[in-house]
């Protein structure tokens, strides 16, 4: 979506130029669209940033929000919600060290590279050193909430659900998209039937996914019982409802990755694979090669545009199991809507901020580490 | 978009033992794509007992299916809600989604194909203005006079100060940014939103939700349709001008055909972001506009999950869209490669 770059804009204009009149009606195509934006977006997400500094209190007829400062996000962060957002810090086993002091000994190398290859702006760095410290405080989150002892929080749990969905997605789509690009009877009808699961709203495949994972009533049952599983209850358990949403994530987001892969597939030219079969490459060489290069832009792009949509989930976790055990599968999305829903506008705003501020870091991140070189390269 | 060419067709087939693996998997996937979808669809048809005392799988054999659950939400106690919580579903998606992909592609077609030159110091004096604003708002000065305040010193800061900076923006940032607002988890918005719409007593409205759901697919519509539309040859275009058309002429006889492709892969993809879309609905409506996701999901608060009738609910939410989805698979797939490559 990095639409900034490759300047391929009308490089005729269709006409000159001209007096003011000429100007107005080349505004007017996109005026409505930028006040939609200003209105909609830009204005309420000032209004919001308030809203998240202040406290809603009833007032003599009605409520007004009174300003708090940084209090609401005090409270996430270190104050009473901090159980809730990052979850209850445990204390790591000697492996859980080992994995921080390997992610603090990468990141170190990372800016040191940055320094002694390129050159150096005030700004790169700047933003380097951001995102190395943000990418630290994640893995450190990481460590400290799964250690002995600790619960992961909404945050962790949010980029759970990203991160896991989001790789197991791709891999299924990219094994589906190949094996029907291949000439096989049929291959018109998997198409279409491997399309539906995206289709179907998200609240849908939740109760659908709840009658699946019921291990009495539902239709697996006689395989539950066969595993001696049969009074285990999925959503019971924090990791199996975690493994429940993320099953349904997977199945309803699966075709995304799929159809924009098996079209992609479709369209690679054919002469450097024949090239490659003349030269006595096999299948996986091939694959491995030409293919998967071939792929790596429409790739990057994708992981892309469901990192971003993924972050927003919130249906499923809230009819699967309500966040439920506890809080254990809420989403940030999910955790902002309970807290409006009781009645603390300014906390919501805050959770709904901090998971703005968390998307943004994430997707420039992936701007400028992944997508950049990609497109060097290929 | 090319296909594989059938001279070629023997590379593309796999050999037996291939074949197999390849089968074995997908029809794996079918299975575990469909079956949920089967298991909601007999499930329709079940009696509680049935649904209550264990699983039953293939009507007539060893259930006896029921039509029941189909009465009560389509002619019974429930119908007057589904009805209108249906009509709520469909009219605002269609409009919203007619609505975005206007104003959407008129945006994209301007991104395309002139050139926008927005001065940065105009930006940054609007953005201090709107900034003094809620900084007002916070300090207590009643929101008139905010307002009144800020457009009055934007005004003067545009007629002295920002004459003096020729630094401008391009149409690659304009589309940056416009792109850049799907990014924005709509949690972070709605509750302003929520009191906008409150102010102007559009809770709970058609407009309200289709006003909001225009604002949140408009970045994908500009993303596709500004791609789809730099792959159209401009030639047509200027031949039109000099016959004399206006732009809005060109635009909306001659540039909107020839992307119909592309149209309808983006108007598909909108339109079932908003068909299904849970968040807003679920802030911004009660009880009249209520769409039918939030209906879906509410029934499992008030009554305890009833399958039988949620089942058929599901079923009849998602049928439309997946008849879509079967007639214009390929439009789907085509459309989205465009901006995916692009990006």
């Amino acid at each position: 979506m990095d639409v900034a770059k490759t300047t391929s804009v009308a490089q005729v204009q269709v006409v000159p130029r001209r007096a003011r009149t000429d100007q107005f009606s080349t505004a007017s195509f996109i005026l409505p669209a930028v006040l939609i934006i200003l209105f909609l977006s830009i204005f309420p997400l000032l209004v919001s940033l308030y809203v998240s500094m202040s406290r809603l209190q009833f007032a003599r007829g009605g409520v007004e929000l009174n300003f708090v400062g940084l209090a609401n996000y005090a409270k996430l962060l270190v104050g009473i919600d901090q159980t809730r957002f990052l979850g209850k810090f445990g204390t790591p086993n000697i492996f859980g060290w080992l994995v921080l002091g390997l992610v603090a000994l990468g990141l170190a190398y990372w800016i040191v590279q940055y320094i002694r290859t390129t050159r150096v702006t005030a700004i790169g760095l700047a933003g380097r050193l951001i995102l190395a410290v943000f990418a630290m405080s994640l893995a450190l989150l990481t460590v400290l909430t799964l250690a002995d002892g600790g619960r992961p929080g909404t945050l962790w749990v949010t980029l759970f659900y990203v991160y896991v969905g989001i790789a197991v997605q791709y891999a299924l789509g990219l094994l589906l998209a190949y094996l029907c690009a291949q000439h096989i009877p049929g291959r018109r009808f998997f198409r279409v039937v491997f399309l539906l699961p995206m289709m179907i709203t998200p609240v849908g495949v939740a109760y659908m996914f709840r009658m699946m994972v019921d291990t009495s009533v539902g239709p697996l049952a006689p395989l539950w019982v066969v595993l001696g599983l049969r009074d285990v209850s999925w959503v019971n358990n924090p990791w199996t409802a975690r493994g429940a949403i993320l099953v349904s994530d997977i199945w309803e987001w699966t075709p995304f990755m799929f159809i924009v892969l098996l079209a992609a597939l479709e369209s690679l030219p054919t002469e450097p694979i024949e090239a490659a079969v003349v030269d006595g490459a096999n299948k996986w060489q091939i694959f491995r090669e030409i293919t998967l290069p071939a792929l790596l832009p429409v790739s990057t792009t994708l992981i892309l545009i469901r990192m971003i949509e993924a972050f927003k989930i919130i249906d499923l976790p809230n009819i699967l199991t309500s966040g439920g055990p506890g809080t254990a599968t809420e989403s940030m999305t999910l955790e902002s809507y309970f807290v409006w829903r009781a009645l603390d506008v300014g906390g919501s705003a805050a959770v709904a901020y901090l998971l703005l501020f968390v998307v943004t870091m994430v997707a420039t991140a992936y701007g400028v580490l992944v997508r950049r070189r990609v497109e060097v390269e290929y | 978009m090319r296909l594989f060419r059938v001279s070629n067709a023997s590379l593309y087939t796999p050999r037996p033992v291939g074949m197999l693996i390849t089968y074995i998997v997908l029809i794996f996937w079918t299975v575990v794509v469909l079956f949920p979808l089967y298991w909601m669809f007999v499930t329709s048809f079940k009696l509680p007992i049935q649904v209550d005392s264990g699983p039953f799988y293939i009507p007539f054999v060893d259930f006896q299916p029921s039509l029941h659950a189909w009465q009560y939400i389509l002619f019974g106690d429930l119908a007057n809600d589904t009805r209108r919580q249906y009509l709520n579903t469909v009219v605002v998606a269609t409009t919203s989604t007619i609505l975005v992909m206007l104003i959407g592609s008129a945006a994209a077609y301007g991104l395309a194909r002139f050139h926008y030159r927005p001065r940065l110091g105009m930006i940054v004096a609007f953005i201090l203005c709107v900034l003094l604003t809620v900084v007002l708002a916070i300090l207590r000065v009643p929101v008139q006079f905010g307002i009144l305040i800020g457009v009055a010193l934007f005004v003067i800061a545009m007629l002295t100060i920002v004459k003096r900076f020729h630094r401008s923006l391009g149409n690659n940032d304009i589309a940056f940014w416009m792109v850049s607002q799907r990014v924005l988890p709509p949690v972070a918005v709605v509750i302003p939103i929520y009191i906008m719409f409150q102010q102007l007593k559009l809770l709970d409205t058609w407009p309200a939700l289709i006003i909001t759901y225009v604002a949140a697919n408009l970045p994908i519509v500009v993303w596709l349709m500004r791609d789809y539309f730099l792959t159209i040859p401009i030639e047509l275009e200027e031949c039109a001008a000099i016959d004399g058309a206006s732009r809005y002429r060109t635009f909306w006889s001659i540039v909107l055909p020839l992307a119909v492709p592309g149209l309808v892969a983006t108007f598909l993809f909108v339109l079932v972001f908003a068909w299904n879309e849970y968040l807003f609905a679920l802030f911004l409506t009660n009880a009249n506009a209520q769409t039918l996701p939030v209906s879906i999901a509410a029934q499992n608060a008030t009554r305890g999950p009833q399958w039988w009738y949620m089942s058929v609910l599901v079923l009849i939410m998602i049928l439309p869209v997946i008849i879509m989805a079967i007639l214009l698979e390929r439009y789907m797939a085509k459309g989205l490669l465009v901006g995916a490559v692009k990006g």
